[in-house]
């Protein structure tokens, strides 16, 4: 039963571990405190800190706090600064990108003025933390495995918000800041552009994403399951397989045919999860700048099947309609 | 240790049993439309039915004869019941007192010293409010078929039918902050949804345009509709769909929302609803700007107007599809087919 647990069931403790030291500028960075917490531990590791906060690190938070103290503004001053209302609405309160009669201007600060700020902040925030991760893996000595990884979502977070805007000529095309809203404007965006599951890039994305699922569930149950053979020493048993890994392996073999290996299946679980925002991303950036129907362009390519009829004929009744003075807008 | 899970697990139980009391209770009917595998279906909770049966039940029906001397010979200023007999207009006044003023009674319309007179508006309105019945009944048989309207259809006993909308006055808290840009607030006109508030205006009055923002070519041809301006129509849409208690694919085929090939006959009668709805608020309701007293008036002073939850009110077909016209034919011209050119324009 013990494996099945969701909880961390084995809590080493011992001194307080300070890392590895690098120089003097690196350790005046780091924090002198470490505390443990037991309920901590049960998810992860019972040691907090030392934390590195660094200059790369405070910029980051100072432009990320900022951008959040913005949209929390404006989501208070929505509802006349009433706190109760505030809590109440919060999941329907919203920072929204300018209207398109903007284009690429810069409205009115409260006609999306503050929506670009934000989303200059917050991108600064986010560039600002990615460096971060790439000199603190440097300055470990490690691979930067993490930050590339991390870039993959921020490429993603630059198409919606950024990227695509700019092909399309108007802020208005980007991603609103609030819970609901932005929802909406993902079902809005599939809806405009005739349906985004018929995008090729979203397609791949849904399988990396679902693949890393997939990956992560069978990693994982893997693992715990040889942990009585030792098998979490899995950086070990890439050279030294050992009964652990022999055990999984011939598991995997057995039961299709075909096993990953200490090494590969990290992987596989990082392409996996790397290409996930990636091909999102192009499948984003190519969404009204090259293709506005990708339904049709989903019939066009042979991937939409046809469904018999079975209500007979149902044709557009606005073609039927009698001749009537055109309005406003006419269909298109 | 034991004890430590078994407090996390009770307090995660006590959680899910929270949320789980914002869902309705299986068993939950759904019934297959569509072709198979394109999830076509309409799901609808017996509970729900039951009640909604209770409050579509129809008012007790008054009929009454043809035969004798019509009204007009014998009440004075009768403009458009006159050729009813006068046990018809009799019949007629005290069913429409009692589905639209049964607290008030005659005086809600009438001076009580001179019933031809015509000083109160609410006699006005309800007179308009007549020749809109018959208009409904006579012009717009592509929504309402032969079941057709009658003041009842909207008003179940209410002054003013519940579902009403008017004119937003935008919320745009100065020139710093607090631009709610007419969304992002739960109300039922967007079913609760943070889509825009109050789409009616864009669709439901003459002239208004169209909601086809997806473009008909796989690559881009010049279809220049903007995210902001199909939130709009999913709101109204949303609104559709929570007027009628149905959901998206009672018209529409979802993978490809604007294909009208692929989208069920409902889909036209909706379309056709929300010509009716044009016609309606602008010829009808507009009509009456200057006979409403301010009170009866919305924030930017416009009048009450229709749009689907007004006769709909949660089932997708009024009063669940019982005509009330056998019992008030006169409501219903005898040539029940669309009279050309009495339509506004449409699109």
């Amino acid at each position: 039963m013990e494996y099945q647990n969701l909880f961390t069931q084995t809590q080493v403790t011992g001194p307080a571990s300070h890392g590895v030291p690098i120089n003097d500028y690196d350790m005046r960075e780091r924090t002198k405190t470490i505390g443990f917490s037991h309920l901590m531990g049960r998810l992860g590791n019972a040691q907090l800190g030392p934390l590195y906060l660094g200059r790369l690190g405070v910029a980051s938070l100072i432009f990320g706090m900022t951008a959040f103290f913005i949209i929390g503004m404006n989501m208070l001053a929505q509802v006349n600064w009433n706190p109760l209302q505030f809590v109440r609405k919060l999941f329907w309160l919203s920072l929204d990108a300018p209207a398109p009669k903007y284009g690429l201007t810069f409205p009115p600060l409260n006609e999306g003025g503050w929506w670009l700020i934000v989303g200059l902040f917050t991108t600064i925030s986010i560039m600002l933390w990615w460096l971060r991760t790439f000199r603190r893996a440097q300055a470990l000595g490690m691979g930067t495995h993490v930050p590339w990884a991390f870039a993959s979502a921020i490429w993603l977070f630059l198409v919606l918000g950024l990227f695509r805007p700019v092909l399309m000529g108007r802020w208005s095309e980007g991603v609103p800041f609030g819970i609901f809203s932005h929802l909406d404007w993902t079902a809005a965006l599939s809806i405009r552009y005739g349906n985004l599951f018929y995008n090729p890039f979203h397609m791949l994305s849904i399988v990396f994403l679902y693949g890393s699922v997939l990956l992560f569930a069978m990693h994982g149950a893997t693992i715990l399951a040889v942990s009585r053979f030792g098998g979490e020493r899995e950086i070990e048993q890439i050279v030294d397989r050992g009964t652990a890994s022999e055990r999984a392996a011939l598991f995997w073999r057995w039961t299709m045919g075909f096993n990953a290996t200490m090494e590969s299946i990290h992987r596989w679980a990082w392409w996996f999860a790397v290409l996930t925002p990636l091909t999102g991303g192009i499948g984003i950036l190519l969404t009204g700048t090259v293709v506005d129907n990708w339904y049709l362009w989903g019939v066009k390519h042979n991937i939409a099947p046809a469904y018999p009829a079975i209500y007979g004929t149902v044709a557009d009744p606005a073609l039927k309609a009698p001749a009537a003075p055109v309005a406003q807008g006419d269909k298109k | 240790m034991k004890n430590w899970t078994q407090k996390i697990t009770i307090a995660l139980g006590i959680c899910a049993m929270t949320f789980l009391t914002a869902c309705e209770r299986p068993p939950i009917d759904s019934k297959q439309t569509g072709y198979r595998g394109t999830g076509m279906d309409q799901v609808s909770n017996p509970r729900t039915n039951e009640q909604l049966a209770k409050l579509n039940e129809l008012p007790p029906p008054m009929p009454s004869s043809p035969d004798g001397p019509k009204a007009s010979a014998v009440y004075k200023n009768v403009k458009v019941l006159g050729n009813l007999s006068t046990a018809q207009f009799g019949a007629f006044m005290v069913s429409m007192t009692s589905w639209v003023a049964p607290n008030q009674g005659c005086t809600y319309c009438h001076n009580v010293q001179n019933f031809a007179d015509d000083s109160l508006y609410t006699k006005t309105v309800a007179r308009r409010m007549i020749q809109m019945n018959q208009s409904i009944n006579g012009n717009w048989s592509d929504h309402v078929k032969t079941t057709g309207v009658t003041c009842y259809t909207c008003h179940r006993g209410n002054n003013i039918p519940q579902n009403v909308w008017f004119n937003t006055v935008e919320k745009r808290g100065g020139n710093m902050l607090g631009n709610t840009n007419g969304q992002n607030n739960p109300l039922v006109g967007s079913a609760y949804a943070s889509l825009p508030n109050n789409p009616f205006g864009s669709y439901f009055v003459a002239n208004a345009s169209a909601a086809r923002v997806i473009g008909d070519t796989a690559l881009p041809t010049g279809n220049k509709s903007t995210l902001q301006s199909t939130e709009n129509v999913y709101g109204v849409m949303s609104h559709m769909s929570h007027s009628l208690g149905v959901n998206c694919t009672f018209c529409h085929n979802s993978r490809a929302f604007s294909s009208w090939e692929q989208s069920t006959p409902q889909r036209v009668q909706a379309w056709h609803g929300i010509q009716m709805l044009k016609d309606v608020n602008t010829n009808f309701m507009d009509s009456l700007a200057s006979t409403f007293p301010d009170n009866r008036k919305g924030p930017s002073g416009d009048v009450a107007k229709a749009n689907c939850a007004t006769c709909h009110q949660g089932v997708n077909k009024p009063l669940l599809g019982k005509s009330m016209l056998q019992d008030y034919p006169f409501l219903a011209p005898s040539n029940s087919k669309p009279k050309e050119g009495n339509q506004v324009a449409k699109n």
